[in-house]
């Protein structure tokens, strides 16, 4: 068989074959619909969802969440990490609080996130940051550390300016790595999203999820669940093609 | 203008590598010497080869000279005045690549012209040391799409192009195939000729220095002293296999010098 269109076909066959089983295991475990509902049943409450707009709505309250605080935590973490990779002493006192905040999960700061700003948007958006900015901070940092120093010999053997080393050696240098982090960061944002929206917000992919389940439609939940994992090859697959951008790459085509 | 004179110039080390790879490195935390007291002049426009055994301190001298590297004491002084860090008119060409892999050719050869405002002028004058180093066609590519010897004329044209009073060549002919060797050594020397710039080259090949230099450096282990300064006045292209026999004896000697007794 041809093997690219192999690579294609894979996927389907292994989503049919998990339907399958889903499909089997409800039938013949006799399974009740509120323990765990088949897939024909999640399908036709997906199509009712669908009609009445309501899965559009809270994916695009989802959508919107993660952007706000995806991009912010971007446009605040790299130009703080790279300062951080460049100057020595800012890495010395900021570095042991980065660390210190690194590992505390976003879903810590629930309680002051609803404190300082509320209900609304605004907490979900907090925490999404929370969850992006670090990881941004700390692989940012590592990338600039990791320039090979030969670059910025030849920028201070062709008279460079401070500006002009940031320009053009330690951005282009490090656009692979943040490229990578962002996708790695963006599923971690997309992740916490839905865990916020449990708390504080009336819409979102993550109420949609609590609503259903108060109201005992586990076919809601499961459709919740399935938009959140395709959304996720989504934003991943779009990071991907970032890196495919033939300046941002240096020219060497990436699989 | 190119014109250098090193004086007393001494480099200490503080050896920071914990284990010891080497018997006669110093402790952790201690000095090494690595360079004692140096004394070269190098005249404008000479073609300068430093040998010696790895690990003895050309490439810091280099380093030193091109301003990336302060010496311990001592002084580098360049045309009447002491260095005091690098730039364009002392242009060093790295062993691996110092090419900006992110940037084409064009864009790499483009980095010392930053400042021409005129367009039409700046691209006459990269186009012209890429035709120079044979590289029209490849302009557009990237480093990683260029052949190891490409990658070396490109930075010579990258360095070039800056019209720089000395050049600084860190090993450049490792790591290439033996004919493309062989023709870019000879285009060096052509070069050199040609636009009678003062170069510095720091090599492993005997056979390099004999054929470039218009004069040859041995360096001892270290701590590096000069162990021979020797002008060689014989004109190119030089042929030491038939011709100058004077050349064959000198190359017998600095194998022996440098630890190899019979010489291929």
């Amino acid at each position: 068989m041809n093997s690219a269109f192999a690579h294609k076909l894979a996927p389907f066959l292994s989503f049919t074959v998990l339907v399958l089983i889903w499909e089997i295991a409800v039938r013949f475990a006799g399974l009740d619909s509120h323990v765990l509902p088949g897939p024909s049943q999640v399908f036709f409450s997906m199509i009712e969802l669908i009609k009445n707009g309501a899965i559009f709505k809270h994916t695009v309250a989802s959508l919107f969440r993660v952007t706000a605080g995806f991009y912010l935590a971007a446009v605040l973490g790299i130009p703080i990490g790279i300062i951080l990779g460049r100057n020595q002493t800012a890495a010395l006192i900021f570095n042991p609080i980065i660390q210190f905040l690194r590992p505390i999960s976003p879903l810590a700061w629930i309680p002051l996130a609803m404190l300082w700003f509320g209900i609304g948007d605004k907490p979900a958006v907090f925490l999404i940051f929370l969850a992006s900015f670090f990881p941004i901070v700390v692989s940012t940092t590592v990338a600039v550390q990791s320039i090979n120093p030969t670059f910025f010999y030849v920028a201070a053997n062709f008279d460079f300016s401070r500006a002009e080393v940031i320009q053009k050696i330690v951005i282009p240098a490090i656009i692979p790595a943040i490229i990578t982090a962002l996708r790695l960061t963006v599923t971690i944002a997309w992740i916490v999203v839905v865990a916020a929206e449990m708390i504080a917000v009336q819409s979102g992919l993550g109420y949609l999820i609590l609503d259903a389940r108060n109201g005992l439609r586990l076919d809601y939940v499961m459709d919740g669940m399935i938009v959140i994992g395709l959304i996720g090859i989504l934003l991943d697959s779009i990071m991907r093609r970032l890196g495919r951008i033939e300046s941002a790459a240096w020219g060497i085509r990436q699989p | 203008m190119g014109h250098i004179q090193i004086s007393g110039l001494n480099k200490e080390f503080v050896n920071r590598r914990k284990t010891r790879r080497e018997e006669d490195l110093a402790p952790f935390g201690q000095t090494v010497p690595v360079l004692e007291d140096i004394n070269i002049e190098i005249e404008d426009g000479e073609m300068v080869c430093f040998l010696g055994p790895s690990g003895c301190g050309k490439s810091t001298l280099m380093r030193i000279v091109a301003g990336f590297d302060h010496q311990t004491s001592g002084s580098v002084i360049i045309d009447g005045k002491a260095i005091t860090g690098p730039s364009s008119d002392n242009i060093f060409v790295f062993q691996h690549s110092g090419l900006l892999p992110w940037m084409t050719v064009w864009q790499n050869v483009e980095l010392g012209l930053r400042k021409i405002e005129n367009q039409d002028e700046k691209c006459e004058k990269i186009q012209e040391y890429i035709e120079m180093v044979e590289l029209d066609g490849f302009e557009e590519h990237y480093p990683h799409q260029l052949s190891g010897g490409m990658l070396r004329r490109a930075e010579i044209a990258r360095a070039l192009v800056v019209n720089p009073d000395i050049l600084i060549m860190d090993e450049p002919f490792s790591g290439l195939d033996f004919l493309t060797h062989m023709k870019l050594r000879e285009e060096v020397v052509n070069m050199h000729q040609y636009l009678g710039k003062t170069i510095l080259i720091v090599t492993h090949d005997i056979d390099d220095a004999l054929v470039m230099g218009d004069r040859i450096i041995v360096f001892s282990r270290r701590p590096s002293q000069i162990k021979l300064n020797r002008k060689l006045d014989f004109s190119h292209p030089r042929n030491f296999f038939k011709k100058d026999t004077e050349l064959a004896k000198l190359r017998d000697e600095l194998f022996f010098m440098l630890g190899v007794n019979y010489a291929v």
